[in-house]
């Protein structure tokens, strides 16, 4: 049956484009503006999804995606909501769900267990015995959740926006519309969004049968659009507020993130359903829902209905059922002195006949409670508790629910508002609103068309006065005039148990009263136990409703009871809005490109790409590290180490400031020395280390770890703002690269670049200048981490590839060779050199590291001081110490990190290891117990498979202990 | 249909009585106070009645029960911690978690998943290894595992991490990792603690300790004071407001940390994924939400509103990790409050002040530890001295620098 209504003024529906789409593998036909739900219910299909827990049918209920009862999947994407679902040609969908379909959901059988699954219940079973518990899980969990994934599915992306404005009205309605005509004129940049897809709010379907309504609402965008400091962004939902007016806005393709300086808030309400029993099937919607099907896709709601209200608004939504040709049969109207507007008079003139002081008992289903047959209804005593024993039976296919009203005040919340129980519109209303926040309309307990436009008015001024743009007195809010909007206990007890208060949990009134009757009395514990709210609805239709009952249960007031607390998101935002296209910053330094040309292993290293190694043709990995060490050792090598933290440290209090970030003391380093830096935490950790360089007086220059960089900067930012102190630090790690030019042909090659003397007396070991290297300024260094004479050369980025292969070729005639980290690695651990973070975690302290040498005497006070004058006094409980294993061990040496084993007992770890050497036989370091730490000690390793590998500690540096290597004069 | 639910059908009034009372009065004596009705504070009471026989004792909670970080946690539980007092520690309380529905006689939804720590580097596989070595010694169920075993594991997983960082290298696995229902810890605890004697009295708000002579003599609450000698702070997140009311101080700060929700989806995600390199953890509740957390916001505040940025960056890494999830929708964000110690172990047992005992910095790992906790420390409240397993975290550790270094296995692990 087509339940199409002749064509209307003002539907959403484009009649010109038809389309084809399929629900549950029937095909169906609809329009262009269609959403599912609508398309559906036109098409006569009522029953369009299937409840959480007892699989109860479920029709068109809010048609604004209040609900959750119409959820689909099309195999790709899953969870869509059908009242936001635009129809499509070829879409192709079925309920989420269901077990053998929607028709025949084989899981409905649990809703004839209802009695054995109180609120709750699953707390009370299925845990012993223990071994069966995994059983019931498992089964629970099929049942629970309801789209499926689909593993196949790629990343989608979608780019995110940034927008900025005055002011945010949320809420295209007539006070949204209003309060942005105000501040518009007023000069404010406003933005307006609304969910919906159309601008005008409730104007477009629920004052329809007002002739005035279309009327205001052309004159609002009229107005509106002489105005070009106006946007209006519908199909666009504020999803979530997050301080200092940063909101989230998402429509269909994106995040925008919104900054604001103010925001007023005309969001309107969400209409409460009455619970009654059997309120939750296909047949029983919200009247706003019956009039959204008749205004935006005139769509005919039902053949005859009912309405349930207990306000001026159910007055209309029977009035408009009546003009779409519905037979209305009565309205019931909870309130016993009816409705005293002239609304009383129209209904009469079109002959539906009103029971006052009435409410719906039941709906009647139909066979197999796919839709309703009937209804009846019964008149409530004085206390408002049905005379179930005379009840009147009246037969239909549909109850508009119009009792109430709540505030879609999340954003209000969040940012920071507070709402109070107002009884002359029996409603949550705004009590305080942050400065900037500002609300309008429904959502601030007015409802009159008129006075909704006057309110929308005077918000907007405010915030124009807010910001200052506005000088003038800004009216007072209208008051609410008429009687309530909402009932305040629409709540009918049935011993049926079916009379929903929470669809999406199908939960119904029992289960409140039992959860109190547990214990769960006060609001939040009584939704943690029931779930009330935590549904794909996130509690739209039934918390207000949930209060409703607790407080009735405890004999306390709304306010009393208490709402519970509003957080993001108004309505779910997929995750890759959220995600956006999710840019993940690669860091390559300037010789990029020439490495990955000459065959080089690049691995990650934080965010930074470096060469592990250069591949070979038929060499592998091992050897080909092995080869670039050796090379170093004996010829010379260079290396990218642009990935180290370069910090640029000046200003008069540099030296103070080194002196408390670090432990050494750098008062009297001569200008153009480097010294060695060790930092610690609080807790006398070492977090970093580096070398210090002095240029001149006040003015430093400090290398960092290439994985503390970052962290060593924000730290030296840190205390520089709690110490106040007059430096100025420059983090240049990305500006300049650096290259270490290692082994002992070094000094030659580079000499040929430069005129500045690099003789051992003019720049000795721990030189630091600066110089023009290959054409370049340059900052050189005379390091030697890797253990040979070396110089690091730090030059601009820019110009760092010529500088590289200026070495190279100068490096020609003595076979200079590219090294990697690996080979790196080697070098400084024969070297006896440790790597913060690698040989050192969490917890070491100079002391153990045996780095306190780097310990400045005597002084008063740096970052960890306290605490190393505590631990200097104890024991020691481990040392970092050398490893030395028979070059026989090769095959089943430990790896960083095995520990070492004493009588069961743990004492000590590998750090680091290098199963090859140039020494010829596998080294290691290790944090290792002091009482076994004496050289020549044997120790025991256990390895992965479990067995024990021996070690004799060795005295560290493994290589060169004398540094008689920083004195080598090249053999050429 | 197990046939502990016969009796809801059979019965025509709900056969339930109340999990526990809703005293009115505070009385004006009690042997001991806990301030904070959460799982630690619960657990506590509840151990102190059944293992000790002392049962006048009242829960001072300012809101309701399990208000805290109890019912905002992401209910991880795992022993994998790195150092054998910690090991030693959560491992005593996965045992009684292990048994808790029955002892309980509530199904706390305990549910063993496993627990993949995702390596992204060299690195970071060092520090698994570490932890899987030491786990191993200690008789705990945790190694390392390849790529190709997560693949198997979780096939809806990108190993690549969708290109442009760091591969998967591999994880510490821990098989026994499991989840649980928050909430119903708390309520166990309750009910078990109240049928034994214990009051818990929610809306009431500790406001001062009184001291007499370096020992507890009372707590004022804004419904008045009450006597006691013994009083524990069991409050996490919010121990630096009640420190300064004894005078003692404490190296915590408090970080909010945030987690967030996703609609409900059949099951599919049977492991719980952490991954410290993208800051996220994820694991699939009975409901069939996808539960997902970060680590710490990175700055200290008191303040439990949600970020867009943290739902931001939570939706990249779990994009990284899982493409498919793109049209996933999440449901709903929210924070709370972490008592973060220097060295990510908690603080915990008698302190200079005689009778006060602390229970504390429970930083992003606390939710696991609520049985263990309550148990050591209703010893500790009992015997007034340090439970062996609680020793290693006394307040006094940070004093002597001897401290418990579990950073590398607490950060986001949880
Ligand atoms: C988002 C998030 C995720 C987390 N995930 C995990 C996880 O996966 N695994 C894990 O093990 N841990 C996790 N945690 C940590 C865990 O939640 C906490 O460590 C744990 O809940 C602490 O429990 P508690 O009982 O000590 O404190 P809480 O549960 O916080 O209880 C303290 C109670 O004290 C009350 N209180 C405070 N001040 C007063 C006063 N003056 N008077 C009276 N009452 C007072 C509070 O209202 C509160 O109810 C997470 C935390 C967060 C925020």
């Amino acid at each position: 049956m087509d339940r199409r209504l002749p064509p209307r003024d003002g539907e959403w529906i484009d009649r010109s484009q038809s389309v084809e789409f399929r629900f549950e593998g029937a095909t169906y036909r609809g329009f262009e503006g269609d959403v599912l739900s609508s398309a559906l219910w036109a098409n006569d299909v009522r029953l369009l999804g299937r409840s959480f827990k007892y699989h109860r049918p479920r029709g068109v209920y809010s048609l604004a995606g209040h609900d959750a009862n119409l959820i689909v999947e099309d195999g790709i994407r899953t969870n869509m909501r059908g009242d936001m679902l635009a129809v499509s040609s070829g879409l192709d969908v079925r309920s989420v769900n269901t077990l053998g379909g929607l028709d025949r959901d084989r899981l409905s059988i649990t809703g004839r267990f209802g009695e054995f699954l109180p609120v709750g219940f699953y707390y009370k079973a299925f845990h012993t015995p223990r071994r069966l518990f995994p059983f019931y899980e498992n089964q629970m969990r099929k049942v629970a959740g309801l789209g499926r994934i689909n593993s196949a599915n790629q990343r989608a992306n979608s780019p995110k926006d940034y927008a900025f404005c005055d002011l945010l009205v949320v809420g295209a309605g007539p006070a949204g519309l209003a309060g942005a005509i105000a501040a518009a004129e007023q000069g404010l940049d406003v933005l307006i969004v609304d969910e919906q897809q159309r601008p005008g709010g409730s104007l477009v379907w629920q004052w329809a049968d007002a002739a005035t309504a279309r009327e205001h609402l052309e004159g609002l965008l009229e107005q509106l659009a002489a105005h070009d400091n106006v946007r209006l962004w519908c199909g666009t939902q504020a999803a979530g507020y997050y301080g200092d007016y940063w909101v989230a806005l998402v429509d269909d393709t994106h995040l925008t993130k919104l900054r604001a300086k103010s925001m007023l808030v005309a969001t309107g309400c969400f209409e409460q359903p009455a619970v009654f029993q059997n309120n939750d099937l296909p047949g029983v919607m919200l009247g706003s829902a019956a009039q959204r099907l008749i205004q935006l896709y005139a769509v005919k709601p039902f053949d005859r209905a009912i309405v349930l209200a207990a306000n001026s608004e159910g007055y209309r939504v029977a009035l408009d059922l009546n003009e779409a040709g519905v037979d209305v049969a009565a309205i019931a109207d909870l309130r016993r002195d009816g409705e005293a507007t002239e609304l009383a008079q129209r209904v009469d003139d079109a002959g539906i006949r009103v029971y006052r002081g009435y409410c719906v008992y039941e709906a009647v289903p139909a066979a197999g409670n796919k839709r309703i047959r009937g209804a009846t209804i019964c008149a409530l005593d004085e206390k408002g508790v049905p005379r179930s024993e005379a009840l009147t039976r009246i037969d239909c296919d549909g109850i508009a629910m119009s009792i109430g009203w709540t505030p879609n005040g999340g954003l209000i919340y969040q940012a920071g508002g507070r709402f109070t129980h107002a009884e002359h519109v029996e409603q949550l209303i705004p009590q305080t609103l942050s400065p900037g926040t500002f609300a309008a309309g429904r959502v601030n307990g007015v409802f009159g068309l008129e006075s909704q436009i006057d309110d929308g008015y005077r918000a907007g001024l405010a915030a124009a006065a807010h910001l200052g743009s506005f000088t003038g007195d800004v009216p007072p809010s209208p008051s609410h005039y008429e009687s309530p909007s909402s009932h305040p206990y629409p709540i009918i007890a049935h011993k049926g148990k079916k009379n929903f208060v929470d669809l999406d949990e199908d939960l119904h009134l029992a289960d409140f009263e039992n959860a109190h009757q547990e214990g769960y009395d006060n609001v939040e514990l009584m939704k943690r136990f029931s779930t009330v709210g935590m549904g794909p609805s996130q509690g739209k239709l039934s918390n207000i409703n949930a209060v409703r009952i607790l407080a009735r249960l405890n004999g306390a007031t709304i306010n009393q009871t208490g709402t519970t607390t509003s957080r993001p998101f108004h309505q779910p935002v997929p995750i890759r809005h959220l995600a956006g296209r999710s840019f993940h910053p690669q860091r390559r330094t300037p010789m990029n490109h020439w490495h990955v040309r000459h065959n080089a292993e690049m691995v990650y290293a934080g965010a930074w790409l470096r060469p592990e190694y250069y591949r070979v043709d038929g060499e592998s990995r091992d050897d080909s590290i092995l080869r670039e060490a050796t090379h170093v050792r004996n010829n010379v090598g260079l290396i990218d180490v642009s990935t180290l933290g370069k910090l640029q440290i000046s200003g008069p209090d540099s030296v103070e400031f080194l002196e408390r970030i670090y432990t050494g003391r750098f008062a009297k380093q001569q200008v153009g020395r480097l010294r060695y830096g060790l930092a610690c935490d609080e807790t006398g950790v070492i977090i970093d280390d580096g070398v210090i360089g002095r240029f001149s007086e006040d003015r430093f220059y400090v290398t960092a770890t290439s994985s503390g960089a970052a962290a060593q900067y924000r730290e030296m930012q840190r205390w520089a703002q709690i110490w106040n102190m007059d430096v100025t630090l420059v983090n240049a790690t990305g500006h300049l690269a650096a290259i270490n030019l290692a082994g002992p042909c070094c000094r030659d090659v580079l000499q040929e670049l430069t005129s500045t003397d690099l003789s051992a007396t003019a720049f000795p070991y721990l030189a630091l200048g600066e110089a023009i290297v290959a054409e370049v300024s340059a900052k050189l260094m005379r390091v030697g981490f890797v253990g040979e004479l070396g110089y690091e050369i730090h030059v601009p980025a820019s110009q760092a590839m010529h500088v590289w292969e200026a070495l190279m070729q100068a490096g020609e005639r003595f076979g200079i060779r590219p090294f990697g980290v690996e080979a790196q690695r080697l070098l400084r651990l024969e070297k006896g050199h440790l790597i913060v973070s690698q040989d050192t975690d969490a917890l070491t302290s100079p002391f153990e590291a045996d780095v306190a040498w780097a310990i400045g005497k005597n002084k008063t006070f740096f970052v960890g001081a306290r605490s190393l004058a505590i631990l200097r006094k104890k024991p020691l409980t481990r040392r970092l110490v050398g490893l030395m294993f028979a070059a026989s061990d090769a095959g089943t040496l430990p790896e960083e990190c095995n520990l070492i084993i004493a009588n069961d007992e743990l004492v000590g770890r590998i750090t680091s290891i290098a199963p090859r050497s140039t020494l010829g036989y596998p080294i290691a370091m290790a944090l290792l117990s002091p009482d076994l730490a004496k050289i020549g000690t044997t120790v025991k390793i256990r390895v992965d498979g479990g067995s024990l590998v021996e070690a004799v500690v060795a005295s560290m540096p493994f290589y060169d202990p004398e540094n008689s290597r920083q004195n080598v004069q090249a053999e050429s | 249909m197990p046939h502990r639910l016969l009796k809801f059908a059979l019965s025509k009034k709900h056969p339930e009585p109340r999990m526990f009372r809703a005293p009115t009065e505070l009385k004006s004596e009690y042997d001991a106070v806990i301030i904070g009705g959460g799982g630690h504070g619960l657990a506590a009471a509840y151990y102190l009645a059944k293992d000790h026989g002392i049962t006048n004792v009242a829960i001072l909670e300012k809101g309701y029960i399990g208000g805290g970080g109890t019912g905002r946690n992401t209910a991880i539980i795992r022993s994998n911690y790195l150092t054998p007092e910690g090991i030693r520690f959560y491992q005593g309380s996965v045992e009684l978690f292990q048994d808790l529905s029955r002892e309980l006689n509530l199904n706390l939804f305990y549910s063993k998943r496993g627990h993949f720590t995702l390596a992204h580097s060299p690195a970071s596989l060092r520090t698994q290894r570490w932890r899987a070595e030491v786990n191993k010694h200690l008789g705990i169920d945790s190694r390392v595992v390849t790529p190709e075993f997560i693949k198997e594991t979780v096939p809806e997983i990108d190993l690549h991490v969708g290109g442009h960082q760091a591969p998967i290298h591999g994880a510490l696995y821990h098989p026994p990792g499991a989840v649980a229902r928050h909430d119903a810890v708390a309520w166990g605890y309750a009910r078990g603690a109240d049928r034994r004697g214990v009051e818990i009295h929610q809306r009431t708000a500790v406001t001062d300790i009184e001291i007499r002579d370096g020992a507890v003599a009372g707590v004022h609450t804004d419904k008045g004071f009450i006597k006691t000698r013994k009083v524990l702070s069991a409050v996490a997140g919010w121990t630096t407001h009640i420190t300064p009311m004894v005078g003692l101080r404490t190296p915590l700060v408090i970080h909010p940390l945030q987690a967030m929700v996703t609609e409900p989806l059949k099951p599919w995600l049977n492991s719980i994924v952490v991954s410290a390199s993208l800051h996220l953890y994820v694991s699939q509740s009975s409901r069939g939400e996808l539960v997902a957390g970060a680590s710490l916001d990175p700055y200290e505040l008191i303040s439990m509103r949600s970020t867009l940025d943290f739902a931001e960056g939570m939706s990249t890494g779990l994009l990284d990790l899982f493409p498919c999830l793109g049209d996933i929708k999440v449901l709903r964000q929210w924070a709370g409050l972490c008592d973060m110690t220097p060295d990510f172990s908690p603080i915990m047992g008698v302190t200079p002040i005689k009778g006060f005992y602390i229970d504390a910095g429970w930083g992003t790992w606390g939710f696991k530890a609520t049985p263990i906790s309550g148990k050591t420390m209703a010893f500790t409240m009992a015997e007034d001295r340090d439970h062996k397993l609680i020793e290693a975290f006394s307040l006094s550790r940070f004093k002597r620098l001897e401290l418990v270094g579990e950073k590398g296995a607490a950060s986001v692990g949880h």
